[in-house]
Order: C-alpha cells, then structure tokens, then sequence
C-alpha cells in the first residue's frame, strides 16, 4: 500500500496487493519466507524452551504416571487379558499385577516400560470363577495402582465363523428387521392429511432429538474411557459439527429438488445408520463382557426401540412415491451397520472408535432435524399457516414420548 | 437408551459383590494347601531364581500355587540390606565397660530418606534409619548402659523412640523432653536396657502413621541376665553356651502403602513381598529355632504369624521366661505387640514348612513365607 500517498486518481484508493510486483509475487522465494518466518521463529523459541527447561529448571518431581485400561477379556479358561495404553506424559513400568487383592503371576506382550501412547497386552493365567465379578489392579514401578474389572466372569466369544454369524444375526435383529418393520407404515402413513404428516414429520424430528441427546450422553461416557491424550470428551462436540458441517455442505449442493424428499430420507437412514452401529458396539461389548444373560432381553427392548425409526426414515418421502428398492436400501442402510458394530464391539472394542461412530452420528442426526424442520417449514409457508402449532409440538412431543418409553424396555 | 442398560450392568455388579466374596474364601483355603515353593518362581520379566541348590534353577514350569505371586525377584539391597541378612544381623554396638563393671554400648543410627524395593520393580519412597527398612536390630544384653547417637539426615524432624524404661527426656517423642531432631541436628539417647525381651523402636514424630508407615522402625532385644533369672536365661545370651544351638530370626511384620490411601498395598516379614517365598529361611532340622516377632503394621490393626504343621511356644513381649501360650500354631499382635516363638522340626520330615499372617489378605499380597527345613 505505499502507493496511496501517489496521486493517482484512476485507481481506487484502496486497492489489492499488486501482484504484478515480482518482488511480492506469489510462490516467490520471498513470499514462502514470509510464511515460513513465524513457523522457524517457533521452532527456535522451543529449542530454547527444552534447552533451559522452560525455566522451571530441573524436575524434581516424580514422574507421572497414567495407565489407560481399553479392555479386558477371559480369552479362555485360567486367563484374563487386559489391554493398557500409556495415556501420561512420562513412560510408565508395569511391575506387578494383582486380581482380587492377591498378587498374581502375569506375562506382557512386549517391555514392561511403555512409553507415551504405548501399549501392551498383559496376560494373567488366573482361575477365574464363571458369573462372578473379579477386579484386577496394575502395580507401576513407584506404587501406583490402576484398575481393571470384570465385572461378570464369563469367556469371551472366540472370532471363529459360528460365533461371527450369531452376531450377524443379533445385529440384523436390532437394526435391518425394526427398521423395515417400520418403512411398512409408509401406505398407512401416506393416506394422512397434510395436518397427519405434519404430525408425522414432528414425531420424526423428535425422535432423532431424542436419538442425539442419547448418543451424546452415550459418547461422553465411552469417551472418558478413550486415553486421556486423545482428549475424548472434547472429541464429541468437535466431531459431531464436523459432521455437522460436512453433511451439510453436501446437502446444500444438492440442487434437483424433485428428488428432495428421497435425499433427506436417505439422510435420516444414514444418521441413524451410525446411531445404530453404536448399539450395536454396546451390545456386543455387553457380550463380550459377559453380560448375556442380559443380551436376550436387550435384543427385545432395541428392536421395539427402533421400529419407530422406520417412520422416521420413511416422513420424508410421504409425498414422493419412490421405487420399492429404495425402501430396501434405506432399511439396508438404516439398519445394517448394528451388524459391524456388533462385530466390531464383540471382537475388538476401542473407546476411541466408538467415540468417533457416535460423534459422527450425532452430527448427522442433527442435520438431518435441520431438514425436516424445512420440510414442515416449507409446507406450512405453502399452506399460510404458522410452522410451529400444536400438531408440530405434538408431534416432537409424541416422538419423544415413544423413544422414552420404548429406551425403559432396554433398562431391563 | 444406552445409558440405562449400563444401569443394568451395575445390578448385575451387585449380585456379582457377593460371588467375589465367596471366590476369596476359595483363595484362602488354596493357601493351606501344601506348596512347591521350587517352582515359586513366576513367568515374565526373564529373570532367574538364584536360590534353589537342588533344581539348580528357579525357573521351572508352573504349578498352582505358584502363581500367586509376584513375579521376578528384587535386587540384593532391596530393602539396604539383604533380607535373608537381615534376618540374623544383630548389632551389639561398640562396647566398652565403666569402673562400675557395667557394660557401655555405643550406637550410631542416621535417618534419611531412601528408595527401597519392597516388591519386584515396585519401589517406595522410604525414611529409613541406616538406609535400611527395618532399621538395624539393636541387641544387648539387660542392665547395659546403651548411648545411642542419633543424626537426623533426613528431610522431616524425626526421632528414637525405644519401648523400653528409660526418663521422660530420652523418650524421643514430639513435644516431650528432647522432643523432636531437627533435619541437620544430632542427639545422643542413653539409658540402661531393661527390661530384657523382644522390643521395638520407631519414630515418634507426627503425624505418626506417616513417620512410621514410611519405615523408620527395628527390632531392639535385649537378653535377660541369667545370673539374675536362673537357666532359663541363658539360652537367649550369647556368652553361655546354651544359647548356641539355638538358630534365631528377627521378623518385623510391616506393610507398605504405597498409593497413600491409608490402606497397604504391600505385606511382608521385613518389607520384601513374598521374599522367603522365593528364598526360603534354611533351618537345621535337630536345632531349635526362635523368632523374634514384632508387628509395626500401619493401618491395619492386627497382623498374625501361623506356622504350618507345627506348633511352638510364645512369650509374649519376651519380658518373661516361662512361655505365655504354650503349644499353638497361630498367634496374633497388634500394632508394636511382639514376642518370642521357641520351637523345632526335631524329628520332622526336611522340606518346607510355611509361615504367614492368617488373614488371608495379607498372604495373598505378600506376607507369605517358607522355612526350608534341612538334616
């Protein structure tokens, strides 16, 4: 800008950066130093912080130190495993291990040091008794106990081909049939007026209200157990708008409006989709720890739970009248992904990717009640009546309603 | 939804509390069983078991019991001194005698602060009285004058406080007569032993369980006189001749919490977790054995001793030559209670023959230990 001070009348008084000086000019050597110059400033400003120890000198302190349990399996009778990541700043040494009060003999997969983020699997030969609770301590070098539990003894299921398709099954009882179930009310739904499908679309939006707040109360639960690192708990809120922001933006580029309705459905299928890959990680951790004498009725009270997503998926697309297969897809894809989370949950759980799968499907369950709520908005401009009236209400409240009521099915 | 079936999960837990309970009985009859402790030594860490003269190694496969164990073993200086040492290390002081004829002994003890290893690769941050944990066994005999120059070296005010008679100023509590040695002070405690038996002495600095549970404490004997108490004495002086057959141990029941919760995580006889599991104590079988034992648990408020498939004598406080309780096999004592066990495996099949607190906690978290009885 130092040419301002120039008359020149013929040019605004503010103008860009002329980029027709070469000495400015982009990709110039100069240009790229500019850019670079605050990153190698920063560069020598941490030299010096760990040269001199940020003036803090010497630490006198003890080290700290954390262990973060990911998972504990009784892979076989006499065994328990537990599954450790180092989630402090300072490495940490595994020296003992306890189960139930009594030190205990133990093998580790790799060094007994783990350093930052490091983990290692220990493998305690142990008679576990069959239906009852065990709690296993981890002695580090300089005293500090971290715990483990199993909180019902009970073998955990081996990967082979049986154990694989009975939870196949459970996820397809949980997710595809009540899903499917569900879109069957399409005919029924499609001969209510237009207050009915206002009502409709209503109980939909508060059904995925209810799904998100559940999901993330889920989410911050599961992310405590995520190493503390990896900061989990601020992992929901951040992933979750990102999901947000990302479905959104795909969203918006969608310009064919005839086919709207179907779009949207397709969202809500895939928002729930995800919503119900995280129940299907809960049941199969739930196996997995041995809690199957809870499993039957677990299955019972989340495929009566998700019956009403059926009707959710299929508001959307009341007033088109897609081809048969997309019901099809839409189920497959509302519903199928409990089958992985099962699996997933089974055989290899991690809190850090459950974290991630729920975050996601908060985000994208929002997204999809901010286009519902433009379904009902557009419909109410077009018939000049106020967007938010007591069918709305109602129906958020009904939808609520049933979600509530069917999740104490699930409470056992 | 997810959030109410954990609800669940939690009943579930409940029901399973009691089933834990009932698994913990099953673990303390496991520990009455007879026991290899040949193969004591664990899996993991690769390291080797020194002791076993007769496998020639330590390292063998898994049997039961063994398992229930820590794994691996600790350093010679472990606890500042070899454990097995520790055992039958008796400091008579430097001696010197008065015109009087009364007999001078002359002691040095420096407290300061030191890491032990009281499990294998586990490591606690002790306050020890010449760097060991127990303090040195301080033994004379009754009616000696002792002058106990005491440096304090540490990073708290600490003190000497002997069970024993002694005036009000020697005391070595907070507070009362000398009181508290300052960091960098010295002060030097005199009194005459008396009365003869099995004592202790300890920091009596506050807070107390601190100073104590950080592991300033030994054993303090003192033999009884037998030209004051007849024969009987002379077993426990080492100047006559009938106290040489006789092998005897110093054991100091004490436990080591080491998250600073006020619960221990560690039990042991002199401070290593299952150590004479992993080196049994070696007895003669045709000489008889006495223990001195004295309890300087924290926390907890009794601690026991059970000697297996034999019985013994017990003198309770040592102060007496005609035994207390006669013919038992399990004895217990509360915090700075002692005593002395007389006993013998004259006649007894060699092999090994445990010993333990009987409050099964304590076994299981490393209170557990074998004499390996030898012709």
């Amino acid at each position: 800008m130092s040419d301002t001070a120039l008359p020149q009348p013929a040019r605004p008084a503010i103008t860009p950066l002329d980029t027709s000086d070469p000495e400015l000019s982009r990709w110039s050597l100069k240009w790229i130093g500019l850019g670079l110059l605050p990153l190698i400033l920063l560069a020598g400003v941490l030299a010096i912080i760990v040269a001199t120890d940020g003036g803090l000198g010497e630490r006198a302190a003890p080290p700290i130190e954390t262990l973060n349990v990911q998972r504990v399996t009784l892979p076989e009778l006499n065994e328990i495993q537990v599954s450790v990541v180092n989630d402090g700043p300072d490495a940490i040494t595994i020296a003992q291990v306890l189960v139930d009060d009594a030190y205990w003999s133990f093998e580790l997969d790799g060094g007994a040091t783990l350093d930052r983020l490091e983990s290692t699997t220990i493998t305690i030969p142990y008679p576990w008794v069959e239906g009852e609770a065990h709690a296993i301590g981890i002695i580090s070098r300089n005293g500090v106990v971290f715990d483990a539990d199993v909180p019902v003894a009970i073998e955990s299921p081996d990967s082979d081909g049986e154990t694989f398709l009975r939870f196949a099954l459970i996820g397809f009882y949980v997710g595809v049939i009540p899903v499917g179930l569900g879109l069957l009310w399409y005919p029924f739904m499609r001969r209510l007026g237009s207050g009915g499908m206002r009502f409709i679309l209503a109980l939909t939006i508060g059904l995925l209200v209810f799904l998100a707040i559940d999901m993330f109360g889920e989410a911050q639960e599961i992310a405590l157990s995520v190493p503390a690192a990896l900061n989990g708990p601020l992992l929901v809120p951040v992933v979750a708008l990102l999901a947000f922001l990302a479905l959104m933006t795909v969203a918006s580029r969608r310009s064919d409006a005839p086919r709207r309705g179907l779009a949207v459905a397709y969202q809500i299928a895939l928002g729930i989709g995800l919503h119900n890959m995280g129940e299907g990680l809960a049941i199969g951790a739930a196996f997995a720890l041995g809690e199957v004498a809870l499993g039957v009725f677990l299955i019972i009270g989340f495929t009566l739970h998700n019956v009403t997503e059926g009707v959710g998926i299929a508001a959307p697309i009341l007033r088109d009248q897609p081809p048969l297969r997309h019901f099809a897809w839409l189920a497959l894809l509302a519903g199928g992904p409990a089958i992985p989370g099962v699996w997933i949950g089974g055989f290899l759980y991690s809190p850090f990717w459950t974290t991630i799968f729920l975050a996601i499907g908060i985000g994208a369950i929002v997204q999809v009640v901010v286009e519902v709520s433009r379904i009902i908005m557009r419909g109410a401009e077009r018939e000049n009546i106020p967007w938010m009236n007591w069918t709305t209400f109602g129906g958020v409240t009904a939808g609520l309603a049933v979600m509530y009521a069917t999740a104490l099915l699930v409470a056992g | 939804m997810l959030n109410l079936k954990r609800l669940s999960r939690r009943d579930v837990l409940r029901v399973g509390a009691s089933g834990a309970a009932l698994a913990g009985a099953g673990g303390a009859l496991a520990l009455l069983a007879p026991v290899d402790s040949r193969a004591s030594q664990s899996a993991g860490h690769g390291t080797t078991h020194p002791y076993d003269p007769q496998t020639g190694s330590g390292d063998s496969e898994h049997d039961g019991h063994s398992m229930s164990m820590t794994v691996g073993d600790v350093g010679p200086d472990a606890i500042g001194i070899d454990p097995t040492a520790y055992l039958t290390t008796f400091d008579y002081g430097t001696a010197s005698t008065f015109p009087s004829g009364q007999t001078l002994r002359e002691y040095e003890i420096v407290a300061y602060d030191k890491e032990i290893e009281i499990a294998p690769g586990v490591f606690f941050p002790a306050w020890t009285y010449n760097g060991q944990v127990p303090g040195p066994t301080i033994r004379c005999n009754e009616g000696d004058r002792l002058r106990i120059r005491f440096v304090n070296a540490g990073s708290h005010p600490h003190t000497l406080h002997f069970h024993g008679i002694h005036s009000a100023f020697m005391d070595g509590v907070t507070g009362i007569g000398r009181g508290n040695i300052e960091v960098g002070e010295a002060f030097v405690y005199e009194f005459d032993a008396k009365p003869f038996g099995c004592h202790l002495y300890h920091c009596h600095s506050v807070p107390l369980k601190r100073h104590i549970h950080k592991g300033l404490y030994g054993a303090f004997i003192v033999n009884p006189d037998p030209e004051k108490h007849g024969e009987r004495a002379r077993s426990r002086h080492p100047d006559y001749d009938e106290s040489k057959e006789w092998q005897e141990h110093v054991m100091m029941m004490n436990a080591f919490d080491t998250t600073f919760d006020g619960a221990n995580e560690v039990y042991a006889v002199n401070s290593v977790a299952f150590h004479y599991m992993k080196h049994p104590i070696r007895i003669e079988r045709d000489r008889p054995v006495r223990v001195y034992l004295i309890n300087i648990t924290e926390f907890d408020p009794i601690n026991s001793f059970h000697l297996h498939a034999n019985f013994f004598d017990y003198y309770d406080h040592g102060t007496t030559l005609e035994p207390t309780l006669r013919t038992v096999d399990t004895i217990m004592q509360c915090q700075a209670q002692r005593g002395i066990l007389e006993f013998s495996f004259a006649g007894f099949e060699p092999g090994l023959y445990m010993f333990h607190a009987h409050q099964s906690e304590f076994p299981e978290l490393g209170w557990m230990s074998a004499f390996e009885v030898v012709e």
